[in-house]
């Protein structure tokens, strides 16, 4: 499939700069594959998160990690009901509304818990996507290639978690220009963003920014790994999922 | 068999067809003192990821195949024709040397009249203003 | 033919010009929208599709107006249809543009839209639908044209059209259909994950596509020498009542199946719509209002006397299509993104921005309408096909006028 789009993508490279040019773009890959992944890199069949709610519990501590992640991705700060987020923190009513009970434990009834893309197994908004945008990666992450999005936003309609958000105007309005991360870019107006995982960090053999700055309250690794931290800590502790019943099998995890 | 209203139609055809062919005899005069624009090239680095001549043609198709080869294969390091391998990333690896957009990328796609949207996601090595 | 809709009155020409002045008023607000982006709209995070999206939705409706005439024509035979098909099938051609449309200004990249082309998606419902979308505004510009080119020149409809007609017939279906599964496959999107979606699509779009047709003729009637056979008008009158019955049976079923379940996520969406939640309670009147004018359309519509009325008959199906419209223009879209994810309420409203691109769309609709229904009604003028008498009769029905105006004037 990839090697058919590839081919495609060139021919019509080809077709539009003239036969003329033809050998030299046959040269460009060489008729090997001229790529190949970082060796420093981690990688996974399946990327999972667990998320400790017993110690990742407050607004403060998750908007702490939440400053981190927006602040090395570029993403805008927009207030008001058309904001931009990748990380952020919402009541247990509203993390996990079908399984909500009127007579809680006051304890986990009043814990904050931190929300993201879930990178699910079976993700709707991939499924609806009509340009593949939005991917899901052999590692189980589910991507976005802003270069292709075309903004009509049937992905925010298909997720059931609400871990979309559209750039309804210029996002760069809503950043501190002096303060951008130089290594990543920001986004554009007029297509949809959320969080990935931080692709760009696994690809350099870094863990995603969140678990790295969580203090080991939030727990990553390869959930095909029955040896893995998270497999182990999935083994121990009881732990629920989003939406259950909405059948995507979400890559995050928490424990209550 | 006589054309209806021949004469006008004739007339505004040839004008027409004469308008149409203006980039042609105009053209030449402005490609005759056409300069090509003076690029500044990085100081310290002699050679790009590939030839000059494979660059100055075709960086459009490499930054195209660097894209789904980073973002959906996961594979961001690229061997060049040499075997010389660099990290695919036009902030991180191109914009490294070519440290000024304005005095590189801007110089020919201006002359050429094409605004790639590359800048309005990526962040140019001037920083924002 | 096209030189038909370059001949025209005062009157044609100064609509003409009306319409270019609100289509040039609109796109300064699109131009807007392009400038800044989507945030001149009343969209946000949570309501993410809106006013656009829902006028998408019920106009698809609209394209298969012409299904409701063509079918009884080619399927049953029933000749009395045969002038009109034409109106069908030119309505639909506009409806399907302005579906597009609506479907363009509402893409946050739209200078990106052929990504839907190049990187072709068949897992995605957008896709189809912008498949079938395209192919019916493709059969009926070639269905639509070739007849009435044959028609002009008297000469029989080409034989090998026969399949053309047949596939937009059985492909007016398919749009709503595959509209519809736009909504219904997605998961956690309760107030549209029901498999009846689709059929209620079909449903209120084989009352309100006709009803809307109906209206357009009617005034086309009023300005044009062309008058629709009695018969063909009454039979589809008759259409519009059962789609509009089972259009509202359908949705009882809905309520039904979401209240004597008591499923939270079923019943949200419907309470919110019909009684407010969380203090928000904006729609409230509006879907109370759907309900009111649709009983009242089918009391109408059922009552023979008022059906056979033909002085009351336009307000019967503006009243049906303000229901049809609250129903699945307004109220289907709010309500599927209404309580969002999190179980919370975010209002929506429409700005007078999105409004203006929205108008802007309805006048190109309404240009395209009348470029070709001027086409249309000058061809039948000129073959003295389905043309009023004096006596307000059409020339297809059997009734004789001069016999008539003698009995007047002997009385």
């Amino acid at each position: 499939m990839k090697n058919n789009r590839r081919n495609f993508i060139k021919l019509a490279g080809i077709a539009a700069a003239g036969l003329a040019l033809a050998p030299k773009a046959m040269a460009s890959s060489g008729g090997h594959s001229p790529v190949k992944k970082n060796p420093a890199g981690i990688d996974a069949k399946r990327w999972a998160m667990v998320i400790d709610t017993t110690r990742l519990n407050t607004k403060e501590d998750i908007a702490k990690l939440a400053d981190i992640c927006h602040a090395i991705h570029n993403v805008p700060h927009i207030e008001g009901k058309r904001e931009v987020k990748w990380l952020w923190s919402a009541p247990y009513g509203q993390a996990f509304p079908e399984q909500e009970n009127p007579h809680m434990s006051d304890e986990v009834h009043h814990r904050e818990y931190a929300l993201l893309c879930n990178h699910c197994e079976n993700p709707p908004c991939v499924r609806v996507c009509p340009t593949k945008a939005t991917y899901k990666r052999a590692d189980g992450i589910v991507a976005m290639d802003y270069h292709r999005c075309i903004g009509c936003r049937y992905c925010m309609a298909g997720c059931p978690y609400g871990s979309r958000s559209f750039n309804w105007g210029e996002p760069r309005e809503g950043l501190d220009l002096a303060k951008l991360n130089p290594e990543f870019p920001t986004r554009m107006r007029g297509v949809v963003e959320k969080c990935n995982f931080c692709v760009e960090r696994l690809a350099v053999g870094k863990l995603p920014a969140c678990v790295e700055a969580s203090e080991g309250a939030i727990v990553f690794g390869d959930l095909s790994d029955p040896d893995s931290d998270v497999r182990k800590v999935l083994r121990e502790r009881f732990t629920i999922r989003r939406k259950p019943t909405a059948g995507t099998e979400p890559g995050v995890y928490y424990i209550i | 068999m006589r054309m209806q209203n021949g004469f006008p139609i004739i007339v505004g055809l040839l004008l027409f067809i004469g308008a149409l062919c203006t980039p042609f005899l105009v053209g030449t005069a402005v490609t005759g003192t056409y300069k090509e624009p003076e690029l500044k090239l990085p100081a310290n680095e002699k050679n790009c990821v590939e030839s000059k001549e494979f660059m100055r043609e075709q960086h459009m198709q490499l930054l195209n195949d660097w894209r789904d080869w980073a973002l959906r294969d996961g594979k961001r390091i690229y061997t060049n024709h040499a075997g010389k391998e660099f990290t695919i990333s036009l902030q991180n690896t191109c914009m490294k040397c070519h440290n000024n957009k304005a005095d590189f990328c801007d110089k020919c796609h201006n002359d050429a009249a094409v605004t790639p949207y590359c800048w309005d996601c990526h962040i140019q090595p001037e920083g924002l203003k | 033919m096209l030189e038909i809709a370059l001949k025209g009155s005062k009157r044609y020409y100064g609509w003409i010009a009306f319409l270019l002045v609100l289509i040039g008023i609109g796109s300064m607000a699109y131009l807007n929208q392009i400038m800044v982006g989507l945030k001149t709209t009343g969209m946000n995070r949570d309501v993410s599709w809106g006013f656009y999206i829902a006028q998408f939705t019920y106009l698809v409706g609209l394209a298969a107006s012409g299904v409701m005439i063509v079918l009884p024509r080619y399927f049953h035979n029933y000749k009395k249809n045969t002038h009109l098909v034409i109106f069908g099938e030119f309505m639909a051609i506009a409806a399907c543009i302005m579906c597009v449309l609506f479907i363009a200004v509402d893409v946050g990249q739209p200078t990106r839209m052929m990504n839907v082309i190049l990187h072709a998606t068949p897992n995605s419902i957008l896709f189809w639908d912008m498949i079938v979308l395209c192919g019916y505004l493709g059969l009926n510009l070639l269905v639509g044209w070739t007849c009435l080119e044959a028609d002009r020149q008297r000469l029989p409809h080409p034989k090998w059209l026969k399949p053309f007609i047949y596939t937009s017939i059985i492909w007016a279906f398919s749009i709503h259909t595959v509209t519809a599964f736009l909504y219904q496959g997605l998961p956690g999107r309760h107030y549209w994950l029901t498999a009846i979606l689709a059929a209620r699509f079909l449903a209120s779009a084989f009352c309100a596509g006709p009803a809307i047709l109906l209206l357009v003729l009617k005034i086309t009637e009023k300005v044009t020498t062309f008058q629709m056979p009695r018969d063909a008008v009454r039979t589809l009158v008759k259409i519009i009542m059962y789609a509009m019955c089972i259009n509202m049976f359908f949705f009882m079923l809905e309520v039904f199946t979401s209240f004597y379940s008591n499923l939270p996520g079923h019943m949200h969406p419907i309470v919110f719509l019909f009684a407010g939640a969380h203090g928000h309670s904006e729609l409230v009147p509006y879907m109370w209002t759907f309900i009111g004018f649709a009983f009242l359309s089918i009391t109408l519509l059922v009552t023979p006397k008022l059906r056979e009325n033909q002085k009351l008959l336009p307000w019967t199906l503006a009243i049906l299509v303000i229901a049809t419209w609250l129903d699945k223009g307004l109220g289907l879209v709010i309500g599927g993104f209404t309580p969002t994810p999190f179980n919370t309420i975010t209002p929506y409203w429409p700005t007078g921005k999105e409004l203006l691109v929205s108008m802007m769309v309805y006048a190109i609709g309404a240009l395209v309408v009348t470029v070709l229904f001027k086409i249309a009604t000058g061809v039948k003028e000129e073959m003295e096909q389905s043309q009023s008498l004096p006596c307000g009769c059409s020339t297809e029905d059997f009734c004789d006028c001069a016999a008539k105006a003698e009995a007047e004037a002997e009385a």
